[in-house]
């Protein structure tokens, strides 16, 4: 499935991040290639978000390591994962409500350092927005008076500006409304063709199949799986995810084909 | 708000969306604004509002209050607390509070004189001296909150009473040295006034000025395709401000004129604005009050953009300090202290700068500054003492809080961050 395979792939081998008492991860391994979907499943507190904040820099992993292709990188902070063309969308978004979308776009690279120049800032903003299809009024007012889905397509908007080569995105669409979501799902397949590698954290199975070429699964902070999502069942997904083939899912799944066959 | 487009064709790129609601000529203009304040975005109306109301009591207690010569007073009067209170915006723009600026500006003061007059060191060397005090203090404050984590109020109460301490010990016993009054800084803080032709110079440079930058910032988004405000608009601006400012400058030349001071602070409010508004920099500061891990997921220093802004703000607040005991002609044990530090804190509150972090800007120490000193010089023509001031300034203060805590709500209601 995986378009030109150009470039080195991003790899993540036995990382490990305590938080005082808590493992939240633990000798976990991930690859993306470059036009590739990878999609990260697990449930509540898995440790999926803080796989995302180690690959954003945002946490140091305790152990382990991170190399493009052969050469090994360090990320010690969020300077570094920018610098490395790893974009991330947090999936607490991550925005500042007191300054406005343009600005919250460019925080941090903004144009013409010692004058701003808002006006191509703003036009980018623009058209960054229109390709994601995204239904702001106005890219002059607070974030804070947006809604969580426009905040969302922010977010994501933010995430593209830096030209990545890795897009992170935790959760992408929680938020969103059917639409939207489809929009969502879209962008990460025209990503995909533009030879970006795309990792997509998601509880929603049906988008992971709709768009990921592999599907990795975490399970109290360990890897419990990798699959080819054109040749797992949903069944199998749900059962790494839980821990076991006969788990409260199947069971109810079982439960309702019974009922269906009578 | 004012913004309009090319009338009838496409409109422009920004106001393409059918939900805005928009429309032309003033009364849109006006529905606009009022529709800001209803939510919480005031802006400086109600400071505006209030300096007028406090104009209008003081002058009807006492017809000296608006007479030239008492608002020429007024004026340089109010530059030593407001050079102070435009560094207090910057930390509490971090969401940081700087307490000790009162103590910095006394120390400064009293480095000033003993550097200048009891060791005889060259001007130049003892402001250097002075001000680079203020600079390194900011920095201990900022090593201390960035690395130790040790909540800035604390901190910087600390500082209060440490460089309190210091400069008491370095006026010795006399508690207080005089500047000869023929050195350049009494001079300067006295005697130097604007000529009356400079001043109509500057006042249409201003204007001129304000005209043509709004004009070539119009002018780049018509080029882009967004919308703009047109070009009778920045007339109707810019002649606004030649008639207000010529008017005021025309009022202050029939006394002294406008001190070279004030002249020079309003020049450092706006270099000020300049840098919070129109620079990566201030940007940074912006984002940090607003949600300073954001900020650090953005790839923004955060640390840095601490350290910069409580640097800034001891400068200031040191720089006021030597400006305060040039005026005087002496630096003694009052200098900075009684209700200097409160009232620096105040204006920038009172000015529009929110206490939460991540609103206000450079002009809020400029308005707010006028609003205390007003208070005070009218408490004063009524030969009232310090104990009304400090009730008076203390009740405004609350007030301006209470403000900006029912504007953050309301802002919150009617989404406006
Ligand atoms: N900053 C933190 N401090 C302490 N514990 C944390 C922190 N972040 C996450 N954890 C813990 O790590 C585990 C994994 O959390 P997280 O990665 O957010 O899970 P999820 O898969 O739902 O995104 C949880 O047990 C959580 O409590
Ligand atoms: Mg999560």
């Amino acid at each position: 499935m995986s378009a030109d395979a150009t470039g080195p792939a991003l790899s993540l081998r036995r990382i490990s991040k305590n938080f005082g008492a808590v493992a939240a991860l633990t000798d976990v391994d991930l690859e993306v290639t470059p036009g590739q979907v990878v999609a990260v499943v697990g449930d509540n507190g898995a440790g999926k978000s803080t796989l995302v904040k180690v690959l954003a820099g945002v946490h140091r992993a305790d152990a382990g390591t991170i190399a493009f292709g052969d050469r090994e990188v360090t990320i010690g902070g969020p300077a570094d994962a920018h610098a490395l063309g790893v974009a991330t969308v947090f999936q607490d978004l991550a925005l500042c409500e007191n300054l406005d979308v343009v600005e919250n776009l460019f925080l941090g690279r903004e144009l013409r350092r010692g004058r701003l120049d808002e006006v191509t800032m703003e036009l980018r903003s623009w058209e960054l927005l229109r390709q994601l299809s995204a239904r702001i009024p106005s890219v002059r007012v607070p974030v804070a008076a947006l809604s969580g889905g426009q905040r969302q397509t922010v977010a994501i908007a933010r995430s593209l500006l830096g030209d990545p080569r890795i897009v992170v995105l935790d959760e992408p669409t929680a938020a969103l409304g059917v639409a939207q979501t489809a929009e969502v799902l879209n962008l990460i397949e025209r990503l995909r063709d533009r030879g970006l590698g795309v990792i997509m954290i998601s509880h929603n199975l049906a988008d992971v199949r709709a768009v990921a070429d592999r599907v990795a699964v975490l399970r109290l902070g360990r890897n419990n799986g990798f699959f080819d999502t054109a040749e797992v069942s949903d069944e199998d997904i749900v059962a790494a995810i839980i821990g076991a083939a006969d788990n409260v899912v199947t069971r109810r799944a079982n439960r309702e084909r019974d009922a269906g066959d009578e | 708000m004012s913004d309009q487009g090319t009338a009838g064709a496409t409109p422009p790129l920004d106001l393409l969306d059918e939900r805005l609601r928009r429309g032309e000529g003033p009364r849109a203009a006006l529905a606009a604004i009022l529709d800001r304040i209803r939510g919480g975005d005031l802006g400086a109306l109600p400071i505006v509002l209030g300096l007028l109301v406090i104009w209008t009591v003081f002058q009807s207690l006492n017809s000296a209050f608006l007479s030239s010569a008492n608002l020429v007073n007024l004026l340089v009067e109010s530059v030593p607390v407001g050079v102070i209170a435009l560094g207090v915006v910057c930390v509490l723009l971090v969401g940081q509070i700087d307490l000790s600026v009162g103590s910095v500006s006394g120390l400064s003061a009293a480095i000033t004189a003993v550097t200048f007059v009891d060791a005889g060191w060259p001007m130049p060397l003892a402001l250097a001296a002075a001000i680079g005090t203020g600079a390194a203090i900011g920095w201990v404050y900022a090593m201390m909150v960035t690395r130790l984590g040790v909540p800035s109020f604390v901190a910087t109460l600390a500082g209060l009473l440490s460089f309190l301490g210091v400069q008491l010990y370095l006026l010795g016993r006399t508690g207080a040295i005089n500047l000869p009054y023929d050195s350049g800084l009494v001079r300067f803080a006295q005697l130097a006034f604007v000529p009356a032709w400079l001043s109509y110079v500057l006042v249409l440079l201003a204007a001129g000025w304000l005209f043509l930058t709004g004009r070539s910032l119009a002018a780049a988004r018509r080029r882009a395709g967004l919308s703009a405000r047109s070009t009778r608009l920045l007339v109707a601006r810019s002649l606004a401000v030649l008639a207000g400012l010529g008017f005021a400058a025309w009022y202050l030349n029939e006394a002294r004129g406008i001190g070279w001071m004030f002249v020079c602070f309003v020049g450092l409010v706006l270099a000020t604005h300049y840098a919070l508004t129109r620079t990566s920099w201030g940007r940074t500061l912006f984002a940090v009050g607003g949600n300073a891990e954001a900020a650090r997921r953005a790839g923004i220093n955060v640390r840095r953009t601490y350290t910069t802004a409580f640097v800034l703000c001891s400068s200031l607040a040191a720089l006021g300090g030597l400006l305060a005991a040039s005026r005087l002609a002496a630096a003694n044990q009052a200098t900075g202290a009684g209700d200097v530090n409160l009232n620096a804190i105040a204006a920038a509150v009172i000015g529009g700068t929110s206490l939460f972090g991540g609103r206000g800007g450079a002009f809020s120490a400029l308005l707010g500054i006028l609003v205390i000193q007003s208070i005070s010089n009218g408490l004063t023509l009524l030969d009232l003492d310090s104990s009304f001031r400090f009730i008076v300034t203390g009740l405004v203060l609350a007030l301006a809080v209470a403000l900006d805590s029912a504007a953050r709500r309301s802002r919150t209601a009617h989404g406006w961050a």
